[in-house]
């Protein structure tokens, strides 16, 4: 589950030159804009069957985080 | 909720008009670079717009468009008893653009005419407040007009914004008659969500003042824009078409009593090809039904619908199609309907 959304990251943003590490903080990443959120918002719809607004985001920190926001709500 | 019937009212033809004036995105760099601006129309899909010269306004598209319809169907302009201007670009503040039509059009004063202020989801909207009109009984023809200049909404310094929006006019003509079947609407808003797109000045909350016209950094991306201008998230505006448009399209499918595949063609409001390319894929429909015209003429607002059909169903409505309409944005607000057409005219396509 971990690994599938490690991948759908690098998917989303269009990541190949590097690995991702969950304490990443994906906001950050110069790959993080309005275009790769839109890819981001459909991957997490697909594939997890969740919404997160951008106003959540800001709470939101690392991809740990991200994934354990994912986690509490398919809950 | 909003729920619509009709019986025996229908679209009799359809006309648009667009802005000669072409603009071809990737080379659109006065601002950004190619590699930037590529890297956005690869993933809006929208490669050209059209933008309507400085001193032309919607009305004056949907003037056109009007015209053209007139024309072809050789109407005679003394039965059109209801004129409706849908549009969030009118010509003035006060009066209304409609009433001002009439008279350009060369209609008799006998005319019923009003504005409606609605974005995206404004020609399905339009549509049923003109079907409950003519299904009432003694209106013989009615001319629901929805036009756009959203190109001038938006500032060409925001990235997020200024490579999605285009101007067009179109021209509906709406007839009763009893060989059209029935037709449903599903009519919905959600007005916690009016921040996500919008024009902050330039109203009575915010009148435009010497600030509200000064340029100014807005996001952390260096994006440049003012009150003045349309400011848009994006993201969030994906994530409200996620919730809400494939629960509104099965709940007017259910209502209509058809299933998904019965629609011989699902017309969306044409937002970015991403975005619907998404919800075609996950509403499962089939892409010979989905028509698009967001390549060539990008995000029209309210005038995308009835756009894409001018431009890509004709010689396609010939008979009895059944054709879901779904319109959603600004607002928010949304609507989708299911309607009978039977021989709908459309025009060619006239450039203004």
């Amino acid at each position: 589950m971990e690994t599938e959304f490690l991948n759908l990251i690098k998917e989303a943003f269009e990541i190949e030159d590097r690995m991702l590490d969950m304490a990443d903080r994906f906001k950050e990443f110069d790959e993080w804009d309005s275009l790769t959120q839109l890819t981001l918002i459909a991957e997490l719809d697909e594939k997890f069957g969740v919404v997160i607004k951008m106003d959540d985001f800001k709470n939101i920190t690392t991809l740990l985080d991200l994934y354990n926001e994912i986690l509490s709500r398919k809950a | 909720m909003a729920f619509l019937s009709f019986n025996g009212v229908g679209i009799r033809g359809l006309a648009a008009a667009v802005p000669a004036h072409k603009i071809k995105n990737r080379s659109y760099t006065e601002y950004f670079s190619a590699e930037e601006v590529s890297e956005i129309v690869d993933k809006t899909g929208i490669e050209e717009r059209r933008f309507a010269e400085a001193g032309v306004c919607s009305s004056d598209l949907c003037q056109a468009a009007a015209e053209k319809l007139i024309s072809d169907l050789e109407i005679d302009k003394s039965e059109i008893d209801l004129l409706v201007f849908v549009s969030q670009t009118p010509d003035y503040r006060m009066p209304a653009t409609s009433v001002l039509l009439q008279d350009r059009l060369g209609l008799s004063k006998q005319t019923m005419a009003f504005d409606l202020s609605l974005g995206c989801s404004a020609f399905v909207y339009s549509l049923s407040v003109v079907f409950s009109l003519v299904q009432q009984g003694t209106i013989r023809k009615a001319l629901l007009l929805d036009g756009e200049t959203r190109s001038r909404a938006y500032y060409p310094k925001d990235r997020r914004v200024a490579f999605l929006f285009g101007d067009g006019g179109v021209a509906a003509l709406i007839e009763k008659n009893e060989k059209y079947g029935q037709s449903f609407f599903s009519l919905n808003s959600d007005g916690s969500r009016g921040d996500l797109i919008k024009i902050k000045s330039g109203g009575y909350r915010f009148p435009s003042s010497i600030e509200s016209i000064q340029e100014r950094v807005v996001d952390d991306h260096g994006n440049i824009s003012t009150d003045e201008h349309g400011a848009m998230n994006g993201a969030d505006v994906f994530n409200f078409v996620i919730e809400e448009i494939p629960n509104d399209i099965n709940s007017i499918l259910d209502k209509a009593g058809i299933t998904k595949e019965e629609p011989d063609f699902f017309v969306f409001h044409q937002a970015n090809a991403f975005m619907n390319g998404y919800l075609a894929k996950k509403m499962k429909l089939p892409v010979e039904k989905v028509p698009s015209c967001i390549r060539e003429f990008g995000n029209t607002s309210s005038v995308s619908i009835p756009l894409t059909m001018v431009s890509q169903l004709k010689g396609k409505m010939e008979g009895s199609k059944k054709v879901l309409l779904c319109g959603f944005g600004v607002g928010m607000s949304w609507a989708s309907a299911v309607m009978d057409f039977k021989d709908c005219w459309i025009s060619e396509l006239v450039e203004v």
